[in-house]
């Protein structure tokens, strides 16, 4: 059992004070009701009114969430295989390259990954909208996928997948039944990394969208760049809200399921 | 058959929208700017074979990166991206560093709630983090209004539109990536080095910097490089937080291409770019591959 030092206790309280203020502020302010952003005039819910009639934001929102379900899909699919073949498939030729891959986009800027798609997409005379978005989210997300999806494969214990062969299952079945249900928890957190990738992207989503398609980042970043707006506070209350209860629930789930496999063990280990 | 096709499909799909857009932005970093759709010049006529092929290559020429080194905006721009990149990349691991021990020796149950403190800022937009910025920074800002009254300052401070809110916006963002690296292995650091460190008369600080700082240095190592290489490219910091003298090259290529829609030069600014970055990438790319087998 540790205990906390005045050191560790100090740089906790101090970090995390950092971290969170800016945003308690933000969500404070984005009751107020006047008008000055930076002025209490007490408490109100008007701006959340106006902004839930702002069919600019709506329509932004819908295509927003349309391209993160669907390139967070496909990014899962690839990532998986990536990571599969990054940890299983040992030697082959170009796998410095592959894994070169896997991991630039991590770090890469996102102007350059922004211009060398979008000139791409003109290249071969791709319309841009929705579907370029995708496509360019599905490829840098899958990257994020694979990297933490091959961390749990790593971890792995592969006699198990190796068991289930030699007692008669097919590998594509051994797969489905012994190794998918072990790498679920990355899977799921990669997908759910990968579809908030895609919320928050506004830069490659900026070179990518073309004229037709706008995505609520896109919005957001037009209406900041003239300074603090009241309706964006709310905005930006309302999605620290879904990521605040998300994560949460997501963390107490995964909490449950890991005393479940504990107990599970331990009755195993008992009988 | 199968384990092919496993390989081949995220190959090939990193092959196609990851390596080739960078040979198509170094093929137009070489072209002209023109007033056409696309617009630049030359485009390839595959109509006309291999006559074609020779005026297209004819065409193309170094022009745009000699205009980069007679313009001095970019070159300022470069190194003031490196510069800022940089010191922010110390600035947070300075701060990042004490969080992570924090966390690393908080007691085991805090431990689920303490990472999941961290990853929440993570998870919330990027965007809004660093627009909460702009209400706390500004002159009639909550940190100036905060100052003046409990009697401090007497005149609100400008700190909204300089480097420094550059900075603060660059180390409240990219703190999570610097601190889950550390914690990782600070985590797994064996205790009983330090207190055999102890035994033999080492006080603790000794201790600290000649074993726990030393063991974690991989962790150091990926947080730097998780900061700094996507720093230099930064762009909504900057635009955001920063003001008419924040030079910063990412800036100035989203500029390049958006405002004075020269493709051309906004590609040689990339390609640039991607060759300053390039010696970090695979340097990043080395630790976590050497990380990943140690760990297997």
């Amino acid at each position: 059992m540790k205990h906390l030092t005045w050191f560790s206790a100090t740089s906790l309280a101090l970090g995390f004070a950092f971290l969170y203020l800016p945003m308690i502020i933000l969500v404070i302010y984005s009751f107020n009701a006047s008008k000055l952003v930076t002025v209490w005039a007490g408490f109100s819910t008007r701006w959340y009114g106006e902004l839930i009639q702002n069919e600019a934001f709506l329509d932004a929102a819908w295509v927003t969430i349309r391209v993160a379900v669907a390139s967070s899909t496909l990014a899962t699919i690839l990532g998986t295989m990536a990571a599969y073949t990054l940890v299983r498939a040992g030697r082959f030729t170009g796998r410095t390259l592959f894994s070169g891959m896997i991991y630039a986009p991590l770090v890469m800027p996102e102007v350059i990954t922004g211009l060398s798609l979008l000139l791409l997409f003109i290249g071969i005379g791709l319309d841009r909208g929705i579907f370029t978005i995708i496509l360019a989210h599905t490829t840098f997300s899958m990257c994020f996928v694979s990297v933490v999806v091959s961390a749990r494969l790593v971890a792995f214990d592969r006699s198990l997948e190796e068991a289930a062969m030699d007692l008669g299952c097919a590998p594509m079945e051994a797969f489905r039944f012994v190794t998918l249900p072990i790498i679920a928890p990355a899977v799921i957190s990669g997908w759910l990394l990968a579809f908030t990738l895609s919320l928050d992207d506004l830069v490659i989503a900026s070179f990518t969208a073309g004229p037709s398609a706008t995505t609520l980042p896109i919005k957001i970043w037009s209406s900041i760049r003239l300074g603090v707006s009241p309706e964006i506070n709310a905005l930006s209350t309302i999605l620290i809200g879904i990521v605040t209860v998300g994560v949460i629930s997501a963390s107490l789930i995964s909490k449950r399921g890991a005393i479940r496999r504990q107990n599970e063990e331990q009755a195993a280990l008992r009988a | 058959m199968r384990r092919a096709l496993l390989i081949i499909v995220p190959y090939c799909w990193l092959l196609a929208l990851f390596l080739i857009p960078f040979a198509i932005v170094f093929k137009i970093s070489l072209s002209d700017i023109a007033i056409a759709i696309p617009p630049y010049t030359p485009t390839l006529d595959f109509d006309a074979g291999w006559q074609g092929l020779k005026n297209f290559a004819k065409a193309l020429d170094f022009e745009n990166f000699l205009f980069l080194t007679t313009d001095a905006l970019y070159w300022k721009a470069y190194l003031s991206s490196l510069r800022i990149a940089l010191i922010s990349t110390l600035l947070t691991l300075l701060i990042g560093y004490p969080i992570a021990y924090g966390m690393a020796n908080a007691p085991d149950h805090w431990r689920p709630t303490l990472i999941m403190l961290v990853i929440l800022p993570f998870w919330t937009s990027f965007l809004i983090r660093v627009y909460s910025w702009m209400g706390i920074l500004s002159t009639e800002g909550y940190l100036n209004q905060f100052l003046i009254g409990i009697g401090i300052i007497s005149d609100p401070l400008a700190i909204l539109n300089t480097n420094t809110a550059v900075y603060i916006g660059i180390v409240y963002t990219y703190l999570p990536f610097m601190i889950l690296p550390i914690y990782s292995i600070l985590e797994r650091l064996d205790g009983s080095l330090l207190e055999a460190a102890e035994d033999l008369g080492c006080s603790r600080i000794s201790a600290f910097w000649l074993i726990t700082v030393p063991l974690s240095r991989n962790g150091i190592i990926a947080g730097c490089f998780l900061v700094f290489i996507p720093v230099i490219g930064e762009f909504v910091i900057p635009s955001l937080l920063g003001g008419s003298n924040t030079l910063m090259i990412g800036k100035v290529l989203w500029e390049e291409f958006f405002n004075n829609r020269d493709w051309p030069v906004a590609s040689a600014v990339a390609v640039i770019l991607l060759l300053i970055l390039i010696v970090p990438i695979i340097l990043f790319q080395r630790n976590e591959q050497r990380q990943r087998e140690a760990e297997s």
